[in-house]
């Protein structure tokens, strides 16, 4: 019923020489009951991708299809979804109640069918006892249910979050995370969910898009996309603290950096100009280890220690257990890397370089 | 800024108390000269302070008109009330719902020339009605307008200030707000009825209570388009007891007409005030 597809999308916002390209041809494919993530920095389109399947924007050129059917023409009350604003948009003069029934109303549904689904809504998010308050009555967690109330009783194909989360606080908003993982779980509605807090995009996606600059890098569940990036700007953007990114030359003999070979424990994929990623999480102090490692700055985080250093000239962030002793500022460090957790990047293309693992 | 010197308090207060005085002390005397007799109000120079005992009299002939006691004609005030009254709801209404609807155009369609037509309304802001005062006289005579309610009303209806302050507040009006509306399936009209004309309400009651002393107090336009004693507003029947001449002025019937005239507008701005005030505390987007 509400599987997704994107055909060779393109926006572009004006037209002759101040075009400007914000969408550069965007395939995929969802299937229905999916809970798909888009997720990039800010500016990277992923708005403008999900105001196109609500028809909030203009599709330049390319389709999107929505239950087997292009709504590339269609009003988007027409297309059988439902979103969820940043900022909620409640309209501010209606109660909960009539916030949630106006759109059945306009669809002129029996008034006893609307008063079922907004209960039925009410009951599922817990809002009870709010019904006749006005949006600005609501705390904003409150507000925020009632946003997702809305969407829910119109019973759509697909559910639209564009940021809905960012207006919380942090504690609200890893709560309201959960809530909207178990509605997903109990609805079963294809959703796409759009943020630019990537934990957010790994805790709820079943796959996650990552875009950068109007392209899609990466489209996968969140384990390939943390454990193979598709793109170095992929494994930049995905974990925290972000992934290191060296750029040297490759050689048989190992990993040429700031003057110095470092030795690696399996071959480079290829020999040149490389980007050898490592996540911070990845490396380990030990005195045998074959790299040597100059702290700059500790930071203690409780569970675990951020180390900042250098190795062989270039930055390095080494993330380490939180009961190992804290090495201090100018410390020298050996670090070891495991073979299976290096990541070989074309600086050029910035694509994933394959490697045989042996 | 929260200070606590007392002389600050003390001087703030005697400014107050000065502005209190300059503009309530002309009301009061109107006041007190509607209450006395024509002949107190001539020949005791300065007029007495104290209101006399002719109240009742006086009103009463300025409302149904009559007979004075020096023997003069007073037209009746309360069909010129009946007039201002309808010409200023008129007036106000009609604005209001002329510059609701046209805000919505300009801030809410693309249609070519959209900015064309907003600096046009906009134009007209520097155009005051007097400076087109003739070339409307000859439309509004050229239609057979004239003496009627339409004569008096329809051209003082369009509305730049209006249009200006309702654009200004659709502006502040979240763009979410339109798209929630849209994925709700509300035509712009649906959307206008429901969603707009709701939000905007405190800015109505501003524009109305604007609009209504506006058309109530309009004196030049139907000086030029009422020929006949029926059509006239009080504001021009005030003007009209003050004879020229040798007929002697009932000054005492004219401030009464005038205490009349007064209290439409003040009980609008006294009623008002509560929705004002009440918008303005719970005015949230």
């Amino acid at each position: 019923m509400g599987a997704i597809v994107f055909r060779r999308v393109e926006k572009i916002y004006g037209s002759g020489s101040r075009a400007n390209k914000v969408i550069h041809g965007v395939d995929a494919e969802f299937a229905d009951g999916e809970f798909i993530v888009i997720v990039g920095p800010s500016g990277c389109g992923k708005s403008t991708l999900l105001r196109m399947v609500a028809g909030l924007e203009e599709i330049t050129s390319g389709e999107i299809e929505i239950g087997g059917r292009v709504v590339n023409r269609l009003e988007p009350a027409e297309r059988d979804i439902a979103m969820v604003f940043q900022n909620y948009a409640l309209y501010p003069h209606m109660s909960v109640y009539d916030n949630m029934a106006y759109g059945l109303k306009i669809k002129k549904l029996p008034k006893a069918e609307i008063d079922a689904r907004v209960q039925r809504a009410v009951q599922i998010l817990g809002l009870d006892g709010l019904i006749d308050r006005k949006p600005r009555q609501l705390s904003g967690g409150q507000r925020q249910r009632v946003a997702m109330g809305r969407a829910i009783v119109r019973e759509p194909q697909v559910f639209l979050f564009d940021e809905p989360l960012s207006n919380l606080d942090a504690k609200l908003r890893s709560q309201t995370r959960l809530e909207i993982q178990k509605l997903h779980r109990a609805l079963r509605v294809t959703s796409l969910f759009v943020t630019h807090d990537q934990v957010e995009a790994m805790t709820l996606a079943q796959r996650m898009i990552v875009m950068n600059a109007g392209r899609i890098e990466q489209i996968g569940s969140p384990e390939t996309v943390y454990e193979r990036p598709a793109t170095s700007f992929v494994a930049s953007f995905i974990g925290a603290p972000p992934m290191n990114l060296l750029h040297g030359y490759a050689t048989t003999a190992g990993f040429e950096l700031g003057g110095q070979v470092l030795p690696l424990p399996v071959p480079p994929p290829r020999t040149g100009n490389l980007l050898l990623g490592i996540r911070p999480e990845h490396m380990a102090l030990d005195p045998g280890g074959a790299w040597a490692f100059h702290v700059d700055v500790v930071e203690t985080l409780g569970a675990e220690r951020l180390v900042y250093g250098q190795l062989a000239g270039a930055a390095l962030t080494l993330r380490i257990d939180g009961t190992l002793p804290a090495p201090s500022p100018g410390d020298s460090l050996r670090l070891t890397v495991s073979a299976r957790h290096l990541h070989w990047f074309d600086p050029a293309s910035t694509q994933r370089v394959a490697v045989s693992h042996g | 800024m929260i200070s606590n010197r007392p002389a600050n308090t003390v001087l703030s207060h005697l400014v107050l108390a000065l502005g209190v005085l300059i503009v309530a002390f002309p009301v009061y005397l109107t006041f007190v000269a509607s209450t006395q007799t024509a002949e107190q109000i001539v020949q005791n120079v300065p007029m007495s302070l104290v209101p006399g005992n002719k109240m009742v009299d006086n009103y009463r002939l300025a409302l149904f008109g009559g007979q004075t006691t020096s023997g003069g004609r007073i037209a009746p005030v309360a069909p010129m009330m009946l007039t201002s009254l309808v010409s200023a709801l008129v007036i106000a209404l009609g604005k209001i719902a002329i510059s609701l609807l046209s805000a919505f155009a300009v801030v809410y369609f693309r249609f070519p020339g959209r900015s064309l037509v907003f600096w046009m309304i906009f134009v007209t802001l520097m155009l005051p009605v007097e400076v087109r005062i003739v070339p409307t006289y000859k439309v509004i005579s050229d239609l057979g307008m004239l003496d009627t309610y339409a004569g008096l009303t329809v051209p003082l209806i369009a509305s730049a200030t209006a249009t200006f302050l309702f654009r200004q507040f659709f502006l502040t009006v979240p763009d979410e707000l339109v798209e929630a509306a849209r994925i709700d399936g509300a035509g712009p009209l649906r959307f206008f009825k429901d969603v707009l004309v709701p939000l905007s309400s405190t800015s109505i009651a501003a524009i109305f209570v604007i609009q209504f002393i506006y058309g109530w107090n309009q004196y030049l336009w139907p000086l030029l388009v009422t020929t006949r004693e029926d059509m006239y507003p009080v504001v021009m029947g005030i003007r009209r007891m003050i004879s020229g001449g040798d007929a002697a002025t009932e000054w005492n019937v004219v401030m009464a007409t005038a205490v009349l005239a007064m209290i439409p507008p003040a009980l609008v701005v006294i009623l008002m005030q509560k929705w004002f005030v009440k918008g303005l505390v719970d005015s949230e987007k």
